[in-house]
């Protein structure tokens, strides 16, 4: 039996994916685990293993296509066993192969992702997930009403039906207006280089969403419109963390072994925390709270599409050195998308640092389903009245706490602030 | 009430918005679309509403059609189905007095509409001294004028004159009298073998008329696709209508009682018959008054918006020029109407249009034919699927003929469809809508087609084209 090879949902929240890359060609013998694609997902770049062997017989889609999860990429064949034909193809007149693969592309798209997923490396979903419910929100993009003629053409000429106007009964795109619109995406470039003034160079942009983006999108809209959000702010004296990671790194400079940073303090600090007080590494269930027996202490990366959490698991269980090594080696598969579904999934309560870009305070939007975000602005000198009513220069790290009112009240949070204060300004405590 | 619309009429004392001149479908359609749009509207009919198609042409013959092909049936081929008369007889004026009676009655139906529609509906021959005045003359010959922002002319048209042999209504006549002519003609020569030429040829064939059908083309029905007339010329011989084609009428006498035709070309002879019948085609009428400007045919010519030379005096229907066929006249005159009051609304001027003629076997077609897509120079399949081979029709006894669709490459839109076969003219509509919504044969094919029906045949004949029929 030929094997379709489908999109697999490679995160909960995915909806879609864009195929980079195609590792297989068609005609090359596959072994099941060989890697067969790169597929970007709203979180990362993934590489798709594949589940049966055989021969990849034909492939749907092309290189940087966007996919929905559980439409068809390419069939899979056995010895002696010859692909199906997709729907048409084989009176297709005349068809290229473009052509032919929008007519796989439509005719998938009706159907709905089998339950047995084809490709292995879909992971298991961590023990956190069934909590953290995808949005289920963005699936559909914005139909444009046009012809199936039109649709042909406008996808053989490479034109995108929502920059077109449709001339047709009711507003539909009809050919001639795919036709028309192709032709003046054909003179503006000519008229451009006519007359190369900076005026006709700057024009706005319509940008299409990512999969992260559109995650980013769906998300923080839900959690800003959902969650009652509210907000605690404190100052923390900086100078004995600052003066404790001098005497570290000077030390580990010393042995060579690697510097720990300010946020790897901060880190370490708000695990400990959230053990100490566990009302606020909780998350609200509908009809239950649900309280965490473990840290799973997320942290923002900023990345080049917009940004990823991956999880530090157990934090609360890690030694300093261990949450720094880790968070490194996590931020920067983050940010070359290579990071697995299990290492963003599954948070408890999330750190986002802007400090390194000067941002002096400000309050994060809670990462669902979590309760807590820390914000974590710069450090400051700036003057301080001490413990002797003297005015003296000072090192301050300005904490926000962004919490949802359902799970954790004004008191539970302001704990868990004082509790952070406490730490990271007796940094020795962390140790104990 | 005499059919004036309200008892004090608004044109004692207002403008209206649109007068149109016409009542047929190009006419009463276009009035009752602004009236809908909240405009004043006034009609001017010379004669009955519903228009050539509804009194004296698409309908009447349509009932006259039904009596042939009931007859034909019962005549030739009760033995098939079983059935047996002892004498079959039939009564030529019934059969002429119930295809009256179908058009007084929808005539009437167009009435109503005016009344329901609040269009003020005014009986008289009109003309147009000026844009914005129409005059019209009411039975008792007094003249009025009525006043309007727009004009809509609608006249239409009527049978072509020709030359060397005029009508006179006994032994020469047009469409209009050979609906109601009586007693029946024992021989009829039939000269032009359009749609309207084939459907007389056929209902009076039929009844036991002797027919020669003469056209100076190669074949019947010429703008239809070739491979259709040609089976249908094959149809109507085995039926017994002479078919004389390539030949043309050199002269003509009309005798008392009867015809000469000298023919030439490919039959050249004389034929002698006691009643001609012409249909070469129409002849626009164009209401008296101020200059329009007439193409070289002499229909009014229209801009894109149906405006004419004259601004604010528009025209649809037979009046601008082929195709002359009641449902494009409606959809111009609804084009243009939208196009005067509704804002943004561009008026287009027809492109796939069906066109039906209603002899057995029907011929029923839309968009290019064969010929036309090569002469384009397009890339395309051809379809085909023979009624023989569809349940329903062999079930109905009706396995003549073949449907023939033209699918385009390399995407697969519909160019064209031809019919020739059963219910053909009700069949079309399918394909009129696919190639409407620009649907491509995929589409087509996707769609689940009732068994049996004989719309399968359209299924089939797409699947034909790439050799995936499943029943030939």
């Amino acid at each position: 039996m030929p094997t379709t090879i489908e999109m697999p949902k490679l995160s909960d929240t995915m909806t879609e994916g864009t195929l980079l890359r195609w590792i297989k060609k068609v005609g090359d013998p596959v072994e099941v685990g060989d890697v067969i694609a790169e597929v970007e997902t709203d979180k990362a770049t993934m590489e798709m293993e594949a589940f049966d062997e055989g021969t990849l017989a034909e492939v749907y889609v092309e290189e940087g296509q966007k996919v929905q999860v559980g439409q068809k990429l390419a069939i899979l064949t056995g010895e002696g066993e010859e692909a199906p034909k997709p729907p048409g193809e084989s009176k297709k007149v005349g068809a290229d192969k473009k052509e032919r693969e929008q007519t796989a592309e439509s005719a998938a798209a009706e159907k709905k992702p089998l339950s047995k997923e084809p490709v292995r490396s879909a992971a298991e979903p961590t023990p956190e997930s069934p909590q953290q419910t995808a949005p289920s929100t963005g699936t559909s993009q914005t139909r444009s009403k046009a012809s199936p003629l039109a649709r042909k053409v406008a996808a053989e000429l490479g034109v995108e039906l929502q920059q077109v106007s449709g001339s047709g009964p009711g507003g539909r795109i009809v050919r001639s207006d795919v036709l028309s619109a192709a032709k003046t995406e054909q003179k503006g470039p000519d008229r451009a280089k006519a007359a190369p003034t900076p005026e006709t160079l700057k024009t706005d942009q319509r940008i299409s969403l990512s999969g992260m983006r559109r995650t980013i999108a769906n998300r923080l809209l839900e959690a800003k419109t959902t969650i009652p959000h509210f907000y605690l702010q404190a100052e923390i004296d900086a100078q004995p963390l600052i003066s404790l990671r001098q005497q570290i790194n000077s030390a580990a400079e010393a042995t060579g072994l690697p510097k720990i940073t300010v946020n790897d303090f901060i880190l370490k600090a708000t695990a400990v925390a959230a053990a100490h007080v566990p009302q606020a590494n909780a998350a609200f269930a509908g009809d239950a709270i649900i309280q965490y027996a473990d840290v799973q202490l997320a942290c923002a990366v900023a990345v080049d599409e917009g940004l990823v959490t991956p999880v530090i698991r157990e934090a609360q269980r890690k030694s300093l050195s261990q949450i720094s090594s880790e968070i490194k080696d996590l931020a920067a598969r983050a940010r070359s998308k290579k990071l697995k579904p299990e290492e963003y999934q599954g948070g408890t309560i999330t750190v986002s640092n802007l400090g390194g870009y000067g941002v002096e305070q400000f309050f994060a939007i809670i990462n669902p389903p979590q309760s807590v975000i820390v914000s974590v602005g710069a450090i400051v000198a700036k003057p301080v009245v001490d413990a002797q009513d003297q005015i003296v220069a000072g090192q301050r790290i300005a904490l926000g706490l962004s919490c949802d009112h359902r799970v954790v009240d004004g008191a539970i949070g302001a704990q868990l602030l004082a509790e952070l204060k406490r730490l990271l300004e007796i940094p020795a405590l962390m140790l104990i | 009430m005499d059919g004036r619309g309200p008892s004090v009429p608004n044109y004692c004392f207002m403008k209206y918005d649109l007068i149109v001149v016409g009542g047929g479908p190009a006419g009463y359609v276009g009035a009752i679309r602004a009236a809908q749009l909240g405009k004043k509207v006034a009609c001017v009919e010379k004669e009955r509403a519903g228009g050539t198609c509804l009194n004296w042409g698409c309908i009447p013959t349509k009932s006259l059609l039904r009596n042939a092909e009931l007859f034909q049936l019962m005549q030739k081929r009760s033995a098939d189905f079983g059935f047996r008369f002892d004498k079959l007889t039939y009564d030529w004026p019934k059969i002429i007095s119930r295809s009256r009676s179908v058009a007084d009655k929808l005539a009437g139906g167009v009435e109503f509409l005016f009344k329901k529609n609040k269009i003020d509906y005014l009986r008289g021959e009109a003309a147009i001294p000026t844009a914005g005045k129409v005059t019209y003359k009411d039975r008792n010959g007094k003249e009025e004028t009525v006043e309007g922002d727009h004009i809509l002319i609608a006249t239409g048209a009527v049978a072509r004159e020709m030359p060397g042999l005029p009508v006179n209504g006994k032994t020469v006549v047009n469409s209009h009298d050979a609906m109601i002519i009586d007693p029946q003609p024992k021989k009829l020569i039939v000269i032009g073998a359009g749609a309207i030429g084939v459907e007389f040829a056929y209902f009076f064939n039929a009844f036991g008329t002797e027919v020669t059908l003469v056209e100076m083309l190669p074949n019947v029905l010429p703008v239809e696709d070739t491979e259709i007339s040609v089976a249908l010329e094959k149809s109507l011989s085995k039926q017994g209508i002479k078919i004389f084609t390539n030949t043309t009428v050199a002269s003509a006498k009309a005798e008392k009682g009867q015809v000469r035709v000298n023919l030439e070309g490919k039959q050249a002879q004389e034929l002698q018959a006691d009643c001609a019948l012409i249909a070469i085609g129409v002849s626009p009428i164009v209401p008296t008054g101020v200059s329009i400007t007439l193409d070289k045919k002499g229909f009014i010519s229209v801009d894109d918006r149906y405006q004419t030379n004259v601004p604010g005096i528009f025209a649809a229907g037979d009046v601008i020029g082929p195709p002359w066929l009641a449902h494009v006249a409606s959809w111009e005159a609804i084009q243009t109407v939208e196009g005067i009051f509704t804002k943004g609304f561009r008026p287009q001027r027809v492109k796939e249009f069906p066109g039906c003629t209603y002899c057995q076997p029907q011929v029923a077609s839309i968009g290019l034919t064969e010929r036309a897509a090569k002469e384009q120079g397009l890339k395309f399949k051809v379809g085909k699927f023979p009624f023989a081979a569809n349940g329903k029709a062999l079930a109905a006894g009706e396995p003549e003929g073949f449907i023939k669709i033209l699918i385009a490459e390399p995407h697969g839109e519909v160019l064209g469809a031809h019919i020739v076969g059963p219910e053909a003219t009700e069949l079309i509509a399918e394909l009129g809508l696919a190639m409407k919504l620009e649907a491509t044969y995929e589409e087509i094919e996707a769609t689940i087609h009732a068994h049996p029906t004989l719309s399968e045949t359209v299924h089939e004949a797409v699947g034909a084209a790439f050799g995936e029929a499943i029943h030939i």
